[in-house]
C-alpha cells in the first residue's frame, strides 16, 4: 500500500543522491541523523562523539536514488486487511462468473471446486476440525484482502497482472458467492469490500509455542530406560509412495533408457532446424504449466500435445475440452501449422470459449519455434 | 556409464531384492583376508595408462559421471504441476554440512525466472524518509557481510504428520539447505532509506509472477536478515533467486523471498496468501497458529537410511547426520540404536554455529542386529527435539507444516533400511 511520507521525500538535486535531510526524529535509541541544526543533536553527537566511529552510527553511504512516485504506485501493490491499497472499481457476481470461467475455471472449476491437484477455492467450511480439513477462502482465509491481493498480483497462473481492477473484484465477488457467503446481487467494490467478514476471521492465533509446547525445553533428556518396550507401528513401505528412483543414472540399467530418450528428438527431428526446436523448448516453459509433451506425458489441466501437428482438434481421449473446441473438432479443425499459430497468437480471438487460458504468444518467432519443438514430438 | 562402472555399481533395487546378495557377502569377507590378488591393483589400469582429460573440458564443472544419481528428486503427487513445486535435496548422499547449490532444494510458486543483473532493481518504500531504488552494482557498493545459515522448508517433513510415508532421507527432510551467502545486511539498506518511528513491519516480495510476498517484524528486519547476492561464493543459481534473494536466518524458508524486488516498511502486517490460508498450522480444535517463524531444533540421521543402506555387513559403521534450529546454535545431538529406550552423545564434527547445520557422527561396531535409528536434537536455548507423539499431543493430526519430530530408520539384518514410527 502506498502510505510513503509524502513531506519527506525530497527531489533529487544533482546528480548524485544527496544525504538525507529530514526533520525527523532518529527513533529511540537510533543513530544522530546527519545535516540537521537541530540544538538536540549537535549536544547527541558531542555526548556519543566515540560512538561515531562505529558502524553502528555511520551516516548514510549515499547510494541509490529516490524512487519516483510513478515507480513506487506500479510496484506497491499489496492491499491489508482493513482494505488499504485497494483501487477505486467494482464487480459483481454475474460478471465474476463470466470472467472466473474463461480466467480461471481451467484450473480452479467452473464452481471454483478445484482441478486435480489445483486448489480448491469454495466449499470446506466447519471441517477445520476434522480429519483432512479443506481450506479455502470459505473456509480457512482469514481476511478478503488477501484474496483480492493474491488474484490482482499473481494470478491468472501464468498470465499474472493482466487482470482489471473490475475484473479483480468480479472474480472476488464469484468466490464469495461460490462459498455461499454472497447472494447473487451482490457487488463488491472498495466501496462495499469492508462489509465482508470471511467466516474464519477469529480462527487465527499467535504463535504460541513458548508456553503450549514448553516442554520441550528440558535441560535434562532421558539417556537410559526412557521407555520400556519399542513396537514398529507405521511402515511407509507398506504404504508405497516413494517414487522410485529407476531415473537414477548410478543404477546401470537406467542408463540405456537416457540414450533412447535422447535418440528419439534426433531422430523425428531429422527435418527440423536442431536450434529452433531448442528455442520452441524453451518458449514451452510457458505451456508447461498446464501441457506435456514426450515420453510419459499425461493430459493435466491441457491435453498431451505429442502428435498435435496434423491432428484433429480434440483428438486426446478423455480429455475433457470446452464446448467450442468439441465444436471446432466436429467442424472438421485439423492443426495444421497455421490453424495453430494462428490459435498461438491469441487463443481467446481464434477460438471463442476456449478453457486456454493463455494471453498468446506475441512474437511470430516464438509461434515458429514451439511448432518446430511440438513437431519434434510427432508420435 | 562406461560398462565398468556399471558393474560396480549395484543398484539400491537390485540390492534391496537380494541381487546383489553374493556381492555384498564378498565385501564383508573381504574385510578378512583376500583370496586371490585384486586385479584392480596387479593389473595395469587404463586411467593409469592412458590420458584423462584436458583443462577447459568442462569451462564449469559437473560432479563426475558415477555421481549422477546424487541429485533434487520431486514427489509428483505431491503438487498439481512442477511450476509451482517443491523438490528434494539428497541429504541421503552429502557429507559436511554445506549444501552444493546445483542440488540444494528447490521451491518455486511462479516457476525459476531469469532476471539479469542489468534489469534488476530493489525499491525501498513504505514508512521511511526517502523511498529508494537501488541496482545490482549499488548494492555491490554497501559493506559486506559473510554468513553461514541453512534453509528450511516450513513444510519439511509436512508428508509424515500423519505417518510414515516417503521411504527416504531426501524426502522426508531434503527441503532444506545450509550455503554461505555474501550480501549486504538489511538493516544497512533501511537506515540508507531511514525508517519512520511508525514503521513496525517489512513487507518484501519477489520479482516473479508470484511475488510471494511476506511481512516480517521491523525487529527482525533490522538483525540478522541479510539480502544475498552469492551462496558459496558464486552467484546465485537461477532457482535460488539469481541475482538478489533475502536471508532469513532460521526462519522459514518461505520468507526468504528469491528475486527479490521491494521491502516496503508498514505499520502492519498485509496477511498475503502465504501467511494466512498457507504456512499457518491448523490445531486440532480447528484453531490455527500464525506467525510460527521460527524452525523449531531438528536433526535427522542421513546415513544410513533408505536411500543410503548398509552394505558392508556387520562391523564399522558410521552413522551420521545433520541437526540444525534456528533459535539458535546446536549444542549436541542424542543418537538413538532401540527406538528411544536409551541414547547416547554422538560427536560434533564442529561445534555448532548459530542457525546453521550441524553434522554429527557415531562410530559403532554393529553387530549385524535390527536397530530403530534415531537422532535427538538440543539447542542452545535449552529445547530439546520432541518425538511425533509428543508433537501429536500438542497440534493434533492436522498441521502440515514444522514437523520436526524425531525420525525413525528400522535398519534391518541385511542393512536396508526402512522409514517407520514407533510407539
Amino acid at each position: 500500500m502506498s502510505k510513503f511520507l509524502n513531506g519527506l521525500m525530497r527531489p533529487t538535486e544533482g546528480g548524485s543522491r544527496p544525504r538525507a535531510e529530514s526533520v525527523a526524529p532518529a527513533r529511540g535509541g537510533g543513530r544522530a541523523l546527519p545535516g540537521v541544526a537541530a540544538g538536540r543533536n549537535i549536544v547527541a553527537a558531542a555526548v556519543f562523539s566515540l560512538a561515531v566511529v562505529s558502524p553502528a552510527v555511520a551516516e548514510k553511504i549515499g547510494l541509490g536514488r529516490p524512487a519516483l512516485p510513478e515507480e513506487i504506485a506500479a510496484w506497491d501493490l499489496d492491499v491489508a486487511p482493513d482494505g488499504t491499497g485497494l483501487p477505486a472499481g467494482s464487480g459483481d457476481v454475474f460478471t465474476g462468473e463470466e470472467v472466473f470461467a474463461e480466467k480461471c475455471a481451467v484450473c480452479h472449476g467452473d464452481f471454483a471446486e478445484g482441478v486435480g491437484n489445483w486448489p480448491k477455492l469454495a466449499g470446506g467450511q466447519d471441517t477445520l476440525d476434522h480429519d483432512d480439513p479443506l481450506k479455502t477462502v470459505g473456509s480457512y482465509w482469514p481476511y478478503l484482502s488477501t484474496t483480492w491481493d493474491y488474484v490482482n498480483r499473481s494470478m491468472p497462473f501464468g498470465d499474472a497482472q493482466s487482470l482489471t481492477a473490475d475484473e479483480v473484484y468480479a472474480i472476488v465477488a464469484y468466490i464469495l458467492y461460490s462459498n455461499d457467503l454472497v447472494d447473487d446481487e451482490f457487488v463488491l467494490s472498495d466501496g462495499t469490500f469492508a462489509d465482508v467478514e470471511l467466516p474464519n476471521a477469529e480462527g487465527f492465533i499467535l504463535d504460541d509455542r513458548l508456553e503450549a509446547e514448553k516442554h520441550f525445553w528440558n535441560p535434562e533428556p532421558c539417556m537410559e530406560n526412557c521407555k520400556d518396550s519399542v513396537e514398529i507401528t507405521m511402515r511407509a513401505m507398506v504404504l508405497d509412495v516413494t517414487p522410485e528412483e529407476e531415473s537414477a543414472a548410478a543404477s546401470g540399467d537406467a542408463a540405456p533408457v537416457e540414450e533412447a530418450e535422447a535418440e528419439e528428438p534426433v531422430q523425428a527431428a531429422a527435418v527440423l532446424d536442431p536450434e529452433l526446436v531448442a528455442k520452441g523448448a524453451k518458449t514451452f516453459k510457458k505451456c508447461k504449466a498446464c501441457h506435456q509433451v514426450g515420453d510419459g506425458a499425461k493430459s493435466k489441466t491441457g491435453p498431451i500435445l505429442n502428435g498435435i501437428i496434423g491432428a484433429p482438434a480434440g483428438y486426446v481421449e478423455g480429455f475433457r475440452y470446452s464446448k467450442a473446441m468439441k465444436a471446432a473438432a466436429e467442424g472438421g479443425l485439423v492443426w495444421d501449422e497455421a490453424e495453430l499459430a494462428a490459435f498461438l497468437a491469441k487463443p481467446k480471438k481464434y477460438m471463442k470459449g476456449t478453457k486456454m487460458s493463455f494471453a498468446g504468444l506475441k512474437k511470430e518467432g516464438d509461434i515458429e519455434a514451439v511448432i518446430a519443438y511440438l513437431k519434434s514430438y510427432s508420435q | 556409464m562406461s560398462d565398468d562402472a556399471k558393474s560396480l555399481a549395484p543398484s539400491r533395487r537390485q540390492f534391496l531384492t537380494g541381487a546383489a546378495a553374493a556381492g555384498a557377502g564378498a565385501v564383508a569377507a573381504g574385510a578378512a583376508r583376500a583370496a586371490t590378488p585384486d586385479p584392480l591393483i596387479t593389473e595395469v589400469q587404463e586411467w593409469a595408462s592412458g590420458l584423462g582429460e584436458g583443462v577447459d573440458a568442462t569451462p564449469y564443472g559437473m560432479p563426475i559421471q558415477f555421481e549422477s544419481d546424487v541429485v533434487r528428486r520431486n514427489v509428483e503427487w505431491l503438487t498439481a504441476d512442477t511450476i509451482s513445486s517443491i523438490n528434494f535435496t539428497p541429504i541421503h548422499a552429502l557429507d559436511g554440512t554445506i549444501t552444493p547449490q546445483g542440488c540444494a532444494f528447490e521451491r518455486h510458486h511462479s516457476g525459476a525466472i531469469e532476471l539479469r543483473k542489468e534489469d534488476y532493481r530493489l525499491m525501498i518504500n513504505g514508512l521511511v524518509e526517502t523511498p529508494l531504488v537501488f541496482t545490482y552494482e549499488d548494492l555491490e557498493r554497501f559493506p559486506r557481510e559473510n554468513r553461514v545459515y541453512f534453509c528450511e522448508c516450513a513444510a519439511n517433513s509436512g508428508m509424515e504428520w500423519a505417518g510414515a510415508q516417503l521411504n527416504g532421507a531426501q524426502f522426508t527432510h531434503g527441503m532444506i539447505h545450509n550455503m554461505e551467502y555474501s550480501g549486504v545486511s538489511l538493516r544497512t539498506l533501511l537506515e540508507e532509506a531511514g525508517v519512520s518511528p511508525e514503521g513496525k513491519w517489512v513487507y518484501v516480495e519477489g520479482a516473479d509472477a508470484s511475488s510471494n510476498g511476506r511481512s516480517i517484524p521491523l525487529e527482525k528486519a533490522m538483525d540478522d536478515v541479510l539480502v544475498a547476492f552469492k551462496a558459496n561464493g558464486e552467484a546465485l543459481r537461477k532457482e535460488h533467486g539469481y541475482p538478489v534473494r533475502l536471508v532469513v536466518p532460521g526462519w522459514e524458508g518461505n520468507m526468504w523471498v528469491k528475486w527479490l524486488r521491494r521491502v516496503e516498511v508498514m505499520d502492519q502486517p498485509v496477511e498475503s496468501r502465504e501467511e494466512t490460508s498457507k504456512y499457518t498450522d491448523t490445531l486440532a480444535n480447528g484453531v490455527s497458529r500464525k506467525w510460527t517463524w521460527e524452525m523449531d531444533a531438528k536433526s535427522v540421521v542421513t546415513s544410513p537410511s533408505p536411500q543410503a543402506p548398509i552394505k558392508h555387513g556387520k562391523g564399522p559403521l558410521v552413522i551420521t547426520g545433520l541437526a540444525w534450529s534456528g533459535r539458535g546454535s546446536i549444542t549436541g545431538v542424542d543418537v538413538s540404536l532401540d527406538g528411544g529406550k536409551s541414547w547416547q552423545e554422538a560427536r560434533l564434527a564442529a561445534p555448532g554455529t548459530d542457525k546453521a547445520l550441524t553434522r554429527f557422527y557415531l562410530d559403532i561396531n554393529w553387530d549385524g542386529s535390527e536397530m530403530l535409528l534415531q537422532a535427538r536434537a538440543k539447542d542452545s536455548s535449552g529445547y530439546v527435539q520432541p518425538t511425533k507423539a509428543q508433537l501429536r499431543e500438542v497440534r493434533g493430526l492436522n498441521s502440515i507444516y514444522h514437523n520436526n519430530a524425531i525420525q525413525t530408520w528400522w535398519v534391518k539384518a541385511n542393512g536396508e533400511a526402512e522409514n517407520v514410527e514407533v510407539s
